[in-house]
């Protein structure tokens, strides 16, 4: 068994620097690496490039590095629900790259997969194909998609192993799995850590070969963006 | 009378089939699970990685790492499944998901499809859209017929930014159902109430109205 485990936040985020480019799991608020994103607003990294499908909201996620002026440049699919980020993109203070969100996981997970380049349908007449390589197959055009260079990858999954496998729960997996091991480092951070053998080998969703670092968080709000519910009868 | 929300999810519900798996963008198309029959099978898919969406969650019973492409919290029902987003386009661009029902800001008779972004004032970008338009085979837009202002928002070319390129074929309006066939919006049913006149005064692409046109029955 090869040990990923690192002690804490602080010590998974080594070698982060100004201006470099992360990978951030997540779907709106749902299965971000909170403890992560606290340690990069803790360390206030400058310039750096985000490429998360979100945004976060104005007070949470990646919307607290938003507040700090902290980013130079997201590549997103949507970013309706945060003000700051609406704000900071139409002024020109930040910069952004708007991405088809399968085009996005596609290019995380060619990223991963050695793959440099893809071919997909989404955005082909559009200004998202602008400038970009078009080709037709079977009579449909499609356009050429580039794999993502990432310095990190931050992931965020429900359980995780000293090896690095990760379990992921719920709707909570969507980026997390695509972003492993498509930066130059993966680090997971996990709501439970356990020793290596206790999970079982036929549910892991990502093997420990994708992951460098490993911590369990510290604290999680997990907070919920829109509470909806039913009555009981 | 122009159909309200309620009323054009429940007429695009007819077109859910046993059997379908069925994606529901935001907004007029999120209801139409209420409509669906009950004796039939059904699963619905939603994008941010689950397929056999259920309702929403009892108060209390939420759970933050369960919502869908809304991010809204919601359960699972039985022989539900999760997965990853890149699983989850695969699904979508390789045509295994059988139905997506999503809104529009514009279609034109072409079949083209704006619903991403007004320049200068609203930029939230495109989320799934894109990857949905250009793959699925069946695509039924809900939308209002006109805008506001009155303007027709079923065009002879779209004005706004292009979500997707001739995909859409078949629009259930405010006002009517229509099919896009070779490049000009077809009339097959109008809303109750809704004379054929005005459907044709609402729309300013081109528009053919064969024979007597029907009520729409729900």
């Amino acid at each position: 068994m090869i040990k990923k485990t690192v002690a804490n936040v602080r010590e998974a985020c080594e070698g982060i620097k100004d201006g470099m480019t992360f990978m951030l799991g997540g779907f709106g608020l749902c299965g971000i690496p909170e403890n992560i994103i606290s340690e990069l607003v803790n360390r206030n990294i400058q310039n750096v490039t985000c490429i998360s499908n979100n945004a976060g909201v104005d007070d949470f996620g990646l919307g607290l590095l938003l507040k700090k002026h902290q980013i130079k440049k997201m590549i997103s699919s949507y970013v309706g629900e945060n003000a700051e980020f609406e704000r900071q993109m139409l002024s020109g203070e930040m910069e952004v790259e708007l991405v088809p969100q399968g085009t996005l996981a596609q290019r995380c997970e060619a990223a991963r997969s050695g793959i440099p380049a893809f071919y997909t349908p989404a955005g082909y007449g559009t200004e998202v194909a602008e400038g970009k390589e078009t080709r037709e197959f079977h009579g449909k055009m499609y356009v050429m998609e580039k794999a993502f260079e990432a310095d990190f990858s931050f992931v965020k999954a429900w359980k995780g192993d000293e090896a690095g496998n990760l379990i992921f729960k719920g709707t909570a997996r969507n980026f997390n799995p695509a972003m492993c091991g498509a930066g130059k480092i993966t680090v997971a951070e996990v709501e439970e850590l356990v020793p290596a053998g206790e999970l079982d080998p036929n549910q892991i969703h990502i093997p420990g070969i994708f992951i460098q670092r490993i911590f369990q968080g510290e604290k999680y709000e997990k907070r919920i963006e829109q509470l909806t519910v039913r009555k009981r009868n | 009378m122009a159909l309200s929300k309620e009323q054009i999810a429940q007429r695009i519900a007819k077109e859910v089939k046993d059997g379908y798996y069925v994606n529901l963008g935001i907004g007029i198309p999120t209801l139409v699970a209420n409509f669906v029959r009950n004796d039939i099978s059904v699963e619905f898919q939603s994008e941010n990685g689950i397929l056999g969406m259920g309702p929403f969650p009892f108060e209390g019973e939420e759970d933050p790492d369960l919502i869908n492409a809304g991010k809204q919290t919601i359960t699972a029902l039985p022989g539900a499944s999760f997965f990853d987003s890149a699983m989850s386009f695969g699904m979508i661009r390789g045509q295994h998901v059988d139905l997506t029902i999503l809104g529009a800001m514009e279609v034109s008779q072409n079949g083209d499809i704006a619903n991403w972004k007004i320049p200068g004032k609203m930029v939230k970008g495109m989320g799934g859209a894109m990857d949905l338009v250009a793959s699925a085979e069946n695509i039924i837009v809900a939308m209002m017929h006109t805008n506001r202002e009155g303007e027709s928002k079923l065009l002879k070319e779209c004005s706004l930014p292009l979500t997707g390129v001739k995909c859409v074929k078949k629009i259930v309006s405010n006002l009517a159902v229509l099919e896009i066939v070779d490049g000009k919006f077809h009339l097959l049913e109008r809303a109750p109430g809704v004379s054929v006149q005005e459907i044709i005064k609402a729309t300013e692409g081109d528009l053919i109205v064969n024979g007597t046109i029907k009520e729409m029955e729900f």
